[in-house]
């Protein structure tokens, strides 16, 4: 069987989807929603890389490396404020984020 | 030929080179002269705001693509730049006498105001899908940090890691929906997008595409469903940080937003005019329904932005110059109004705490009858009722929703405007009817005062001469329709 576009776009939406329900379903640790949302951008590199291929237009792969690039800022702010949230309520549990009910 | 091109690029983009080196620069000012000098670099950072809204204001006319079709300049983007650029400095002026009081006077806060506007000019004028991410990364990033910047409360950096987490979710949703459809069409420049659309019409993928990106874009604008963010990090945020986030950020994102359904996506309304249709309908909804039972009037102000965003979204839905025309307007008399607002928010304050209950507004037209009444004229033109400002920037967008035969978004919005007006008359209600609640700690500070004084003169006199808005509207709004 050769694996073509399509069997790279599933594996691209599995682990998106994966990653959108590690944001909704996990109730217990911050950090995991951090790799959900590692898991999603990583996901959508998948997509890019194997349509910049498929495409044969390099676009998708500098996009790829946008993405990346970001996503290590991102991650980065994302737990400088796990950090002080951690040193204010003494706890990184999901079900602690409950100061104010929204 | 490349140093003409250059040269071009380096003068169409002069406001956001600008304001990126002058960042920069005042970065490591800050950083070697320490948190003693926060105000002076808050005003360098106003100034800086200044001056790149005079290089928006000078710089050429017409449509201008740089950076090799990246980046676009037009009359549409200076639009949006110019009332960008004013909500930041505004935020950043009433922070001022917030910051000292709170002793959260830090030189990092106007920095990083200024590198969210940054990335808010460069959302406004992309024109490349990797353009569009990366201005909205920019301003991302910086407005979580904003949020969670009171650091040693609880309340402060839960609002931040709430922000974040949903931020980043809806950044890769968006990110998802860019792919595909850079994959279905071959290309992350928009107007590429808009020619591949027009020849082969919406593939699946591209419409799977569409919905993703419109639901990052939904995200940054608080609109329902994706509006569970913004009650939680209004309350929680330093009032000054709320502030912004209700102004400059909320514009820059329609703008992006208007750029994508009318750029690319112009040969698909059919498509995404059924999605703004609903987001704009629930939002409204909400925005009205769901404020009634606050009591945090920061809790309050996120649901009726929430439901200002509904009414914005009419315009949309119209999609004719008439409509983008409305929302401009309608987004400029919003930041004034908002603006006017927080300064009440801000000046209340007893024993050295801010303190947030509606309650505390009761009988404030006997302690301080001038703020009252100040406050009544920016409650009574949210509601909209004419002359107020409000009124017209309602008006001019049910205009259009009517002119396009969308009778229903009229209707509904009419009558959440009159639900919605109930708890803008209870503030009203509390002001001047209820018995006084203890003084404020102080009045209010010559800068907030005049900030008060003008944004209410702005709303109140607005009917008087809305020529100049208007016209320019109308001349932004049109630029979009190529």
């Amino acid at each position: 069987m050769e694996i073509g576009i399509g069997h790279y776009l599933s594996v691209a939406a599995a682990l998106f989807t994966i990653g959108i329900f590690g944001i909704f379903l996990n109730r217990k640790n911050v950090i995991i929603i951090l790799m959900s949302i590692e898991l999603m951008l990583l996901a959508v590199n998948i997509n890019l890389v194997a349509f910049s291929s498929f495409l044969g237009d390099l676009t998708g792969q500098v996009f790829a490396l946008v993405v990346l690039t970001v996503a290590a800022a991102e991650a980065a702010i994302g737990l400088a404020i796990l950090v002080v949230y951690f040193r204010n309520r003494g706890s990184i549990a999901v079900e602690d984020l409950n100061i104010m009910k929204g | 030929m490349t140093d003409v091109q250059l040269y071009i690029d380096a003068t169409s983009f002069a406001p956001e080179l600008a304001l990126a080196i002058g960042a920069m620069m005042l970065l490591l000012v800050g950083v070697f002269s320490g948190d003693r000098f926060s105000e002076t670099i808050t005003w360098a950072c106003v100034a800086l705001i200044g001056l790149t809204a005079f290089f928006v204001v000078t710089g050429g006319a017409g449509r201008v693509l740089a950076f090799n079709g990246g980046m676009v300049a037009d009359p549409f983007g200076r639009f949006m730049k110019l009332t960008v650029l004013a909500g930041s400095a505004l935020a950043l002026l009433m922070s001022l006498e917030f910051l000292r009081d709170e002793k959260l006077a830090r030189f990092e806060y106007p920095l990083l105001v200024t590198l969210a506007t940054l990335g808010m000019l460069i959302m406004v004028s992309a024109n490349d899908l990797i353009v569009l991410y990366l201005g909205l990364e920019l301003q991302s990033l910086a407005l979580y940090v904003l949020a969670a910047f009171a650091r040693d409360t609880v309340r402060s950096s839960e609002a931040g890691l709430k922000y974040f987490v949903l931020g980043a979710l809806s950044s890769g949703m968006l990110l998802y929906g860019a792919s595909l459809i850079y994959g279905f069409t071959g290309s992350t420049n928009f107007d590429s997008i808009a020619s591949t659309i027009g020849a082969s019409g919406m593939s699946v993928g591209l419409m799977i595409g569409l919905v993703f990106l419109l639901a990052g874009l939904a995200f940054k604008i608080s609109a329902v469903p994706f509006h569970m963010w913004a009650p939680d990090v209004y309350e929680g945020s330093p009032t000054p940080v709320t502030a912004f986030f209700a102004g400059a950020p909320k514009i820059a994102a329609i703008a992006l937003f208007l750029r994508v359904v009318f750029g690319p996506f112009a040969g698909a309304q059919h498509q995404w005019f059924q999605i703004i249709a609903l987001i704009s309908v629930s939002s409204m909804i909400l925005g009205a329904v769901a404020a009634i039972g606050q009591s945090n009037i920061k809790r309050l102000m996120a649901y009726s932005s929430i439901g200002h965003m509904g009414y914005a979204l009419i315009g949309f839905a119209a999609a004719s110059p008439a409509g983008v025309q409305g929302v401009l307007i309608y987004l400029v008399i919003y930041l004034a109004m908002t603006a006017g607002t927080f300064v009440v928010i801000m000046m209340m304050r007893r024993n050295g705490q801010p303190i947030e209950d509606i309650a505390e507004l009761s009988g404030l037209s006997e302690r301080d009858p001038t703020s009252a009444y100040l406050l009544a004229i920016l409650m009574f033109s949210l509601i909209g009722i004419p002359p107020l400002a409000g009124f017209w920037g309602k008006w001019f967008i049910f205009l259009a929703a009517i002119d396009a035969k969308l009778y229903w978004l009229a209707v509904i919005g009419f009558v959440t405007s009159v639900i919605g007006a109930y708890y803008y008359l209870n503030i009203i209600r509390l002001m001047f009817f209820e018995a006084p609640a203890q003084e404020f700690e102080k009045p209010l500070g010559t800068v907030n005062a005049i900030l008060l004084a003008g944004s209410t003169a702005f709303v109140l006199f607005f009917v008087v001469l809305p020529a100049p808005l208007v016209a320019a509207a109308q001349v932004a709004a049109q630029s979009l329709f190529k």
